[in-house]
Formats: structure tokens, sequence, C-alpha cells
């Protein structure tokens, strides 16, 4: 494109003149403008289009750039920041943000402090150059050019910057020009955040930071009393004489009556409301005096808002969640219990969905008023929102207990039926949790657990396996019933490997009672040894065994062999795998050939029933669980029959932890069952153990209505708290409940809990729900530890905790005494 | 805390985009990418929360988003903020653009990304909301436009250029131009 210019007298005054003037110099082409731009990459049909388009531009841009433009610079940084939304590089602009920054126009430096907001960041050396142009910037006499300065550094200052510049804002914290107090508030945050030490500085301007009129300056100023509040527990105390001041303010806003400029569907001001909501709560939290200076208006709120829209519906929730984090008394918790319960009505799925996340929240603390709300709660299960149907499963889990058990299961079930994949290893760790806590009878239990099994199988954990093969040995008088059960379930299907393997567990262990046809409990099925040989070779062959399960159903049909009379055939199968390509089954087969030939003495001796298993202890899944659980022992490892304490080095290590005689070892096994192959790396109590398996669901707590919990380690920021309950089914029992959180700002991983207790009780260690303890108390461990307690004498334990924090480990020995007497009397 | 906030439209084209915490470029596409691909595929009748992407955070933290026409306004933020109110400011935010665009539409937001972040820069600043009185947003952008323009804006036409051809004196221009047969209208030019 060429340009006509006119040339003067030698001057190089340029001028833009009208087509007919007549001189020609031909020069760089204008840099189109950004809506031209636009308008161009619109047109483009493909990406490659559109790539050669702005690649050209680019160029362009890139030698006007080079030729120093004053001119056009803002218009093509423009551009620029377009092509770089778009997903273009665009570093090669970064500098000349800056140029545009040090620009006298306000429109350079606006385009300018977007550009370097956008483009840069503190990893950029280029940065640093910023800050001599924001401190101009920050005393320029444009307040507007100053909000540029303020907003830029709050949004990416680095922390030096913050250190040169935060005098600057601190000036700016106190002046009268609400516009820019507003924002110097914001950005004495960012500072905060960036650089801790400097908060004090900021603390004589806050002094009348809440006597402002200026709702806007009122906001931030809240923000930045809440940041600072957060930061330091000094602080903290130190604005608590402001809930007063507060508590005026919150009344002003409800009662004040329409104000337009700050209604918002007919509430006043409901971001401000929300703000000082969340400050009451940080300040009451732990403190009784503020708590009850504020029972009041919270009170006022929660029954004055108007909840027909969203924006009344903010403030009730904040409001209830306000009142259930301070002491506040319990007629208040109640109410906000109630509010809560009837937002699960709302026809509104947002406030369905904030109410769920809240009494997640508040099951632990306030257990009987959200049991109220039961029902509505399972009904939220069949809901069409994935997040609602989540939240529900979670809370549904919490709230089961030994008296709505079976109702509560009933309904989790059809759930699990009927949910989505990303559902089902959840729920299905869930029921087996709460089952195994609150089975009102064997039968029951195993039932839910084959249920589980048919419509899950693919989904448990890996430890499911061998926790349920524990169970059902442990339940003899159901055996012939369950073998029949399972065996017609691996009729129907046999894709599932964890019920495949149960199964053939099964069969393996009581095929006598099956093809006997002995069964109380149902109807018995008349099934040969043929037939049930005939389904367990089916399983060896087929595509769909994994070759776990292929050596589950080896041993199984090994074990048979002491049981049922078709000797011969078993014979034939156990040789054929004795040249199989897997070297796993290779081994047991020819293990059990020798087993046939040299050592048939010993045949029937090895191939007994298991005996009960006392499940004393379970840590966890340790590395073993991630073969998936191998039950088998393996011919010549048999003489470790888990019913032993396991080997001698543990025992020491154990003493080590209770440090006196008087302390009954806790025997450790990981799945009790097992006695693994690879004989050394066992359960080593105090070693590492890789827990592998996932979250289950956390929120088994349920606290036994009288029985307060207690903090038993509180130390380097790690918090526990026990919360017990005693079985319905056994008086003897306290079932406890451990709570691990972690106010440090690093997250703790590896976290193990031990304990061991004095020789009258007895101790079990379920698994724990993680590992890892995420920082700043936002998330907790749980584990469940029964205590066997059969001469009720006091409940002392000896604790020790390992973790890794901050990349080193710690480890702490402690002894928690003081157990209140309801939980072992 | 609000660590980005995210509007594309219905095919995952983004309109705008503002991340409050530091995330590599290609990094920030991908975001984009997996945003929309979870918010898009959400019916109509759920709720407007969802948990965060992985690369964004994950559970840590939420998207609240809002579905209007034919673009998603995202927020992507953290635990400490209220998810509900969070909905009421993506209101306040695009009632605030209704009334600088005067009846908002997606064309605006494509045309002038640089004014959509100039808004958008009053309410919310460095994560953290700034302003929530719309009247007082609309004011506070529109004194600072006017300073733009009373500079030539950013096509950023040299004032002196405006009053130099202004003050030009250009010939005479014939209006019509009458050879003989041939009778040639000269359009009008305007300045620019």
């Amino acid at each position: 494109m060429a340009q006509l210019h006119v040339v003067e007298d030698g001057n190089e005054r340029e001028k833009y003149s009208s087509f007919f003037l007549v001189s020609l110099r031909l020069r760089m082409p204008t840099p189109i403008r950004l809506r031209e731009l636009i308008r161009t990459i619109r047109t483009a049909r493909t990406q490659a289009e559109e790539r050669e388009m702005i690649q050209k531009e680019c160029a362009s841009i890139r030698s006007s750039f080079r030729e120093e433009d004053n001119t056009y610079r803002c218009r093509n940084v423009a551009k620029l920041l377009y092509m770089h939304m778009l997903g273009y590089p665009a570093h090669f602009g970064q500098l000349e943000c800056l140029k545009l920054i040090a620009s006298q126009k306000f429109t350079d430096k606006r385009i300018g402090y977007l550009g370097a907001m956008l483009l840069l960041d503190e990893r950029q050396d280029v940065h640093l150059l910023m800050t001599n142009c924001i401190k101009n910037d920050l005393n320029h006499n444009t307040q507007y050019v100053q909000g540029l300065a303020l907003c830029t550094l709050g949004c990416m200052g680095s922390s030096e910057m913050c250190r040169d510049l935060a005098g600057e804002v601190e000036k700016l914290l106190k002046i009268s020009n609400s516009y820019l107090r507003k924002k110097a508030a914001l950005c004495a945050v960012h500072v905060i955040r960036k650089v801790p030490e400097l908060m004090e500085m900021f603390l004589p301007a806050t002094k009348n930071l809440l006597s402002e009129k200026n709702h806007g300056v009122l906001h931030t100023s809240v923000v930045l009393l809440t940041e600072m509040c957060e930061r330091s527990p000094d602080m903290l105390s130190h604005f608590r004489k402001l809930v007063p001041q507060l508590v005026r303010i919150l009344k002003n806003l409800i009662m004040s009556g329409y104000s337009p400029e700050h209604d918002v569907s007919g509430i006043s001001d409901p971001f401000l409301q929300v703000r000082i909501l969340k400050l009451l709560r940080m300040l009451g939290r732990s403190d009784d005096d503020s708590s009850e200076a504020m029972n009041d208006i919270l009170a006022q709120v929660a029954t004055n808002t108007e909840t027909s829209k969203n924006v009344g519906n903010a403030i009730l929730y904040e409001t209830v969640l306000t009142i259930m984090d301070i002491k506040s008394e319990s007629g208040l918790r109640v109410l906000a219990i109630n509010i809560l319960g009837r937002f699960l009505l709302n026809n509104d799925k947002n406030i369905r969905y904030v109410a769920l996340t809240s009494l997640l929240k508040t099951v632990q603390t306030d257990h009987n008023a959200v049991q109220r709300h039961r029902s509505t709660i399972v009904d939220c299960l069949k809901d069409v929102d994935v997040s609602i149907k989540r939240r529900a499963m979670e809370l549904s889990f919490a709230l089961v207990n030994g008296n709505n058990i079976r109702g509560m299961m009933k309904e989790l079930l059809y759930f699990l039926d009927s949910c989505d994949p990303e559902f089902k290893a959840d729920c299905a760790s869930g029921i087996f949790l709460g089952a195994e806590k609150y089975a009102p009878s064997k039968r029951w239990h195993i039932d839910t657990i084959m249920r589980v099994l048919t419509t899950a199988g693919s989904y448990v954990r890996d430890d499911s396996v061998p926790n349920l093969i524990q169970l059902i040995t442990n339940s003899m008088e159901m055996h012939a019933y369950t073998v029949q059960r399972l065996y017609k379930a691996l009729l129907d299907d046999i894709s599932q490997q964890p019920l495949v393997q149960v199964a053939s567990w099964c069969i393996g262990e009581y095929g006598d009672l099956l093809v006997s046809g002995r069964c109380e409990e149902e109807e018995p099925i008349q099934v040969t040894e043929d037939e049930v040989l005939d389904v367990l070779e089916g399983l060896l062959v087929s595509n769909l065994s994994s070759p776990v399960t292929q050596g589950y159903v080896l041993t199984a049909i090994m074990k048979l062999s002491t049981r049922v009379s078709t000797v011969n055939r078993i014979k034939k199968v156990v040789s054929v795998y004795g040249s199989n390509i897997d070297v796993e089954l290779q081994q047991r087969a020819v293990e059990y050939n020798a087993l046939f030939k040299k050592y048939d003495h010993m045949r029937s001796a090895l191939l007994e029933r298991m005996p009960i298993m006392e499940k004393t202890a379970t840590n966890g899944p340790t590395e073993t669980a991630q073969t998936n659980g191998e039950v088998e022992p393996s011919a010549l490892d048999l003489k470790n029959l888990p019913s032993v304490p396991q080997a001698p080095g543990q025992a020491n290590n154990l003493l080590d932890l209770l440090g006196g005689s008087d302390a009954a070892p806790v025997i450790q096994t990981a799945a009790p069952t097992k006695p693994v192959s690879a004989g050394g790396e066992l359960l080593d109590l105090l070693g590492d153990l890789s827990l592998s398996g996932g979250p289950a669901p956390t929120l088994f707590n349920d606290i036994a209505a009288g029985i307060p919990p207690m903090t038993a380690y509180n130390k380097n920021g790690l918090i526990i708290e026990f919360t017990f309950e005693r079985s319905n089914l056994n008086p003897n029992i306290a079932v406890i409940t451990i709570h691990a959180s972690n106010s440090t700002e690093a997250e703790m991983t590896e976290f193990v809990f031990q304990a061991a207790v004095p020789k009258t009780f007895q101790l079990q260690l379920l698994s724990p729900s993680s590992n890892i303890i995420p920082a700043l108390n936002q998330g907790t461990i749980t584990q469940v530890i029964k205590v066997l307690n059969p001469q009720k004498q006091q409940l002392r334990m000896r604790v020790k905790l390992t973790y890794t924090h901050n990349g080193s480990p710690v480890q702490d020995l402690t002894e928690v005494n003081s157990f209140p007497p309801q939980s072992w009397q | 805390m609000i660590k980005a906030i995210l509007i594309f439209n219905n095919h995952g084209k983004p309109r705008l985009i503002r991340f409050y915490q530091y995330f590599a470029e290609d990094m920030q596409q991908q975001i984009i990418r997996e945003t929309f691909h979870l918010v898009s595929k959400r019916d109509d009748n759920v709720c407007n929360f969802l948990e965060g992407g992985s690369l964004i955070g994950g559970s840590d933290y939420k998207l609240i988003y809002r579905h209007y026409a034919t673009l998603y306004f995202v927020f992507c933020v953290d635990s400490s903020e209220s998810e509900l109110g969070i909905l009421d400011l993506i209101q306040v935010f695009v009632e605030t653009l209704d009334k600088c665009f005067e009846n908002v539409c997606e064309l605006d937001l494509i045309f002038h990304v640089d004014k959509v972040h100039y808004i958008l820069q009053e309410v919310v600043m460095g994560g953290m909301v700034l302003e929530t009185n719309m009247n007082e947003i609309v004011a506070q952008v529109e004194l600072q436009n006017r300073m733009e323009k009373s500079e030539g804006g950013l096509s950023a036409a040299p004032a002196r250029a405006v009053s130099a051809v202004k003050n030009m004196n250009l010939p005479e221009i014939p209006r019509n131009i009458n050879i003989g047969d041939i009778n040639i209208k000269v359009p009008s030019l305007s300045p620019f």
C-alpha cells in the first residue's frame, strides 16, 4: 500500500492528503488496525489459513517494532495480544509493552500494562524494568494511571518489586480517593502474599478502613483484613476487636432498606455481606467472646434473608457456614442445619449442591441433626447431576450406622447398579467398609458382598479380595451357602476377576460341601465333581481370566484333590500346566506335581481346610497386594500360617515401639491370609508401607451420642483427633476413628499411624483412607481402630507416627492416656 | 481467589482469557480446551459447579460457569470463594458488559476484546473481587475511555493529523464533470 505525502520545503512534515495531490513516496505500510486483523482472521476457513495470516501479520508487526515507531506501537501490541489469546507466540512483544508503559499517553499505558499482565510474569527478567515506571505511575497526577499501576503491581508484581514499592502502596491505602484506596487494598493483599514480612507495615493503615462509607473500599478492606488474619494468629487476635464494628456494618446492610446503588435483586450489597460473614467466621472460630457477639446478627440474617433469588441464598449459605464454624449455641446450629435441609428441597440445583457440600462438612460434628435429613439425601442419589450424585453418595456413607444399615445399603446397592463407572470403585469400597462395621448378620454381610461383586466386580479395589476371603473363612456356618452362591455366580459370568478369584478360592476350600449338596440357608444345588472341575478348567483356559486368576484356579483345583474323588483328572490338569509359558503357573504346577509324586504323603496335610484367621490388625495393602492378593501359600511356605506371629524380627520391632514389657504386641498381617511367596518383604511393621489403595470414602465418623471426641496429638502442625463409638454387637469393643489433619503449608506424605495397647486389650487397625494429608487443613486422613477391652480397664495407647514432610522423614512416639471414660467403661 | 476467567463460545473458540496464576502459553491453551470439554458436555439443567480439570489443579479448584446464548463464562476458583457468590459475580459482569456495549453480543466481545479486558480489570484485580457495583464500574470505564478518545484512541490517528486535514485548503473539486456525452459524478470524500 502506497502512502501519499507532501514534502514541504525540505521539511519532513508529514501530512495526509487527499488522492489528488501529486508526489508519491513509498514507505512501510501503516500497520492495520486491530479491527481489520480480527476481520481478516475470521475469514480464514482452515487452521492452516489462519496460521498463515497470523504469521504474515506477525512479520509485519516485527518490522514495525524494529522501526521504533511510536505512533503505532499501541495498535501493534493490541493485535499481538489478540493473537496471543488465539494461542500464537507473542513473546517478542514483551519489551514493546515496557516501552508503552513508559510513554506519556494514557492509551499507550493502558494497553502496555494490559500486555505486561498478559505476556510477562516474574520468571522473565524483563519484568523488573517495569519497577521504575510503576513507581512513577503510582505517583502520577491522573488517578487512572495510578490505578493501572496498582492493578499491574497487584497482579504480577514479583517479590522484589513488591519490596521496592510497598511503601507507595501503603501511602495510597491511606488517601481519601476511594477509587485508588480500594485498589491499594487488593494490591496490599498481593504484596503480603509475596512478602509476608511486610504485613506489619500495613497495620496502621487498617485502622480506619472499616469506617469508610464507600462499599468498594469496605469490600476490599475486608479482603485485606481476612488475608492478614489468615496469615498470622497474632493479627487474628488483634483484629478480634473489630467484631462489634463488623456486626454493626452487617446490621446496617440488612436493616437499611432499599438502597438503589447497592441493590442486587432487592438485597443490599450481598457481596459485602458475604465477605463480612467470612471474616466473622474466621474471627469467631475458636473464640467464645467473639462468637457470643455474633450470635444475634447471625440469627437475624438467617431468619430475615429473602431466599427467592440466588443472592439471598448465597448469603444464607455463608451464614450457615459461619454458624457451624464458630462456637455458636446449639439452637443456632439446629437452625443452620434446618436451613440446609430446606436447601436440599429447593428446585435450584445449585442450591442443592451447596447444601450437600455443607452437610458433608458438618456431618462429623452435628451428626444427629444431619441424620434427620437422611431420606432427602438418599433421594439425591437419583439426581441427574453428576456432582450432586457424588456428594449425596459421600454423605450417605457418612450417615450409615448400626440402625439404618439395612435400608441404607439397599439404596446404595441400587445406586451401585445404576451409577456411572466413575463412581463404582468408591461406592463399592464404601459399601464394604460400611458392611464391615455394621453388618447385622453374617449372612447379610456375605449377601451384600456377593451383590457388590456381581454388579461392580471389576471395579472393586485390589485388597477387597483377600479381605473377603478372610471374612468368608471366619463365617464357618456359612461356608456351604457361600460356596453355593459363588458357584452359581460363576456359571453366569466369568469376566469379573475379583469375583472369579474369590469364587475359585472358595470352591477350592469348600468344594466338598458344594458337591455334597449340604446347604441350610437355601435350596441346595446338585452338582457333580466333574461339573465343578469343568467350570474350573474352563476358567483356566478362558481368555477373560488374568494370570493371577489362573493362579487361584490352579491352586483351587489342587486343593480339590483332597476333597473329591476324581483325583486322576486333577493330576492331568496339573501336569499340563507344568509346561505353561507363564512362570508363576508353571512353578505352581511343577510343585503340585511334585506333591502328587514324591510328597504324596504330605498332600492331605498341606491341603487341609484353612483355619480361622484372627484378623488382629491390618494395615492396608502392602506391595504384595499389587499382585492382586496372592492368597495361596505355595507348597513350601505353608508352614508360615498367618495365625502365628510373623518373623521374629518384627516382634522385636514391635517391642521397640512399645518400649516396655507391659504392652502386648500388635500382630500385623497384611491381608491376613497371605504369607507371600516372595518371602522377605512381608509386613514390615515399621518399614516403608507403600499403600496402594485409593481413597476410600473417609466419612465413617459416627459419633455415638455422648462420647466426646478428643485431640490425641497436636504437634508441628499435625493434629490427630479421636472420635469414639461403642459397638452395638459387642459392648467390649470400642471403635475409634482417627482424623489426621495438617495445618502446615506443605503436605505430609507416606503417613503411617501405628498403635499399641496394653496386654489386656486387643487392637485391630483397618485400612486408612489414604496416606497423604493435604496442607492447610484441606483434607484429613481417617482410619478406624477397633479396641477389644474385655476386662474394662482404662484405655491407654502408645502411638507411633511416621510421615514425610518437606522432603524429610519425621517420626514421633507418643502416649495417649486421657481417653474419655465412656469409651472404655 | 479466582485462578482464571475464561470466555469461549459454543465451539470452544476463546473470546477472552485471563489467568491470575502463571501458566505457560501452551498450558493455557490446553486448559482452555480441557475446560471447554468439561463444560460443553453438561446438560442445561444440571448445576453450574464442576470440579476443576486435572490441568488446572484438579479437585482443589472449582469451575463455576454460566451459559449465555453462544458464550460460556467460566470462573475457576479455589475453596476460599463462595460458589453462589461467584455465580452472582458472573451475572454482574455480564450485566456490566451489557451496559457498556448496549445489548452486548458475541461480536462485541470479538471485536473489542481489549475493552472487555479493561472492564474486567475494574471488577477483578489480581484474582480478587474489586468492585461489584455495576454503576461504579461503568462510570469508571467510561471516564477512562474518554481519556483514550481524547488522545486519538488505539487506532493512534495522531491528533495533529485530524486538525491538519481540517485546516488544509483543498482545491475545489467539481461535483460533476461534464465532457460531452460523458457524465461523471464525483463521490464526496470524507476526511478519513
